[in-house]
């Protein structure tokens, strides 16, 4: 695949602690790449998510969006987290405001669009994760699936350049997940480039153009889902697939 | 009963200072308490030391020690302003200090996600701060903000003893004109309950507009 690289991470290191969680991350993900980051737990694959917006900063190596190297916290750095939106594990719709409410704010706050245009927008997304019936609900009233799909289309409705996944189904019940996915699965064929934290292996391999498997900290094998998941190299990867795969 | 209509509008002119104090102290402490609260939040090193100094230094101050030295205090450097003015700057500072403390406990209650979710899309600081997480904050510290306020109505009376108009300091001239001191303490005492209840009734009808459905 032709590389028009977005987002690049370059010798990226960084500690909780005495606990190393990233080390020496290189990762570049293409314009229009949906990569998939896979792996057992506590190996850092939400951090290494994290990185990408700066929600977690890094302690050594860059992180370039765009060509562009991440600033410090502050008003630069504000203008280049919404060129690249985020879907966490627990949803974190703003509990006090409306469905609709919701996915307006930042448009408004941020991209300065008028409050009008803003819900047109809205009201758009909405309809394409199919939530515009529940556009006057509070979070609280919608399943953890609806939630996931509104969080989703409060990313979207910022127009970003690239989406991050950190695990969006983990918290989700079996019933629930899919319609998430297929939300996803929709945004990954219309050429969204995406970086997607998750143990759905059904998604790695339909969606991904590449699989990244993480362990303690490290990139071990960033390659196609049909090559990772039919002969994986490491022996890591061998075990983790043996574990997941067998039931 | 002879104590209060005998001498309505001593009582009267004392009720009204403490309100006086009470409202101008409250608005003051509330508008200084959020400005500090934000400051100890900030992303910026510099603010939020400063925050805590403030909080550390007020709310460890005793606050007649305050009154002291802001009435004696500030006209040395030339600042001189009516006592009533005085006396509100102290109890406003003094009180900013725990409202401060209970915003600030407010903001631990708000979840860390709620406030990524708001930086991930873009949002500043202050707009983070502002639309997302005081809002909801500001649900879960009603009961104790009212709880301050009342301590800072009852506060109010230590201005008695510096010249300024207020209600328990109705008692001396009571005292001289020869009325049970029993009796013109219990009209007082209702006096200081009409504030603090007044207050409580706010706080309450706030409660049940904004605070959290559960």
């Amino acid at each position: 695949m032709a590389v028009d690289p977005l987002i690049e991470l370059r010798d990226v290191n960084k500690h909780y602690g005495t606990l190393h969680v990233l080390r020496d991350i290189n990762l570049t993900v293409g314009r229009g790449e949906v990569v998939v980051v896979i792996g057992p737990s506590g190996s850092g694959k939400s951090t290494l998510c994290r990185t990408i917006n700066r929600l977690e900063p890094v302690e050594s190596g860059t992180v370039l969006l765009d060509g562009r190297p991440l600033p410090a916290e502050g008003r630069a750095l504000a203008r280049l987290r919404a060129e690249v939106g985020m879907v966490f594990q627990s949803f974190n719709l703003f509990a006090h405001k409306t469905v609709l409410a919701n996915v307006s704010l930042a448009q408004v706050k941020v991209r300065k669009r008028g409050k009008e245009e803003a819900d047109r927008r809205s009201r758009e997304l909405l309809e394409r994760v199919g939530l515009l019936a529940h556009a006057e609900k509070y979070p609280a009233q919608l399943s953890g699936g609806q939630q996931q799909r509104v969080a989703i289309a409060r990313a979207l409705a910022m127009d970003p350049k690239a989406l991050l996944f950190d695990e969006p189904t983990s918290a989700l019940d079996p019933e629930m997940i899919n319609e998430v996915l297929e939300v996803m699965q929709q945004l990954a064929r219309d050429g969204m480039t995406m970086v997607v934290v998750t143990h759905e292996m059904g998604f790695a391999r339909s969606a991904a153009n590449r699989v990244v498997f993480m362990a303690d900290g490290r990139i071990v094998e960033d390659r196609t889902p049909e090559e990772f998941f039919t002969a994986p190299e490491s022996e890591r990867a061998k075990d983790f697939l043996s574990k997941i795969l067998k039931h | 009963m002879d104590v209060l209509i005998d001498n309505l509008s001593l009582y009267g002119e004392g009720l009204l200072g403490t309100i006086e104090l009470t409202v101008y102290a409250s608005l003051l402490a509330l508008v200084l308490g959020f400005v500090m609260a934000s400051f100890r939040v900030a992303p910026v090193g510099s603010l939020r030391v400063f925050g805590t100094v403030w909080v550390t230094v007020l709310r460890n101050t005793p606050l007649t020690l305050l009154f002291f030295a802001v009435m004696l205090g500030l006209p040395r450097f030339g600042i001189v302003l009516p006592f009533q003015l005085f006396a509100v700057l102290a109890l406003g500072c003094y009180t900013s200090a725990f409202i401060c403390e209970v915003l600030r406990s407010g903001i631990n209650t708000v979840p860390t996600g709620q406030g990524e979710a708001a930086r991930s899309l873009g949002m500043t600081f202050a707009q983070t701060l502002g639309d997302v997480v005081l809002p909801q904050a500001f649900r879960s510290v009603i009961p104790p903000v009212g709880s301050t306020l009342i301590a800072l109505a009852k506060n109010s009376a230590i201005a008695g003893s510096f010249s300024v108009t207020e209600l328990l300091g109705t008692y001396k001239p009571l005292n001289e004109m020869g009325y049970s001191i029993i009796w013109s303490f219990v009209w007082i005492a209702v006096g200081y309950l009409l504030v603090t209840l007044s207050i409580s009734a706010v706080f309450n009808v706030l409660e049940k507009r904004w605070g959290i459905a559960r």
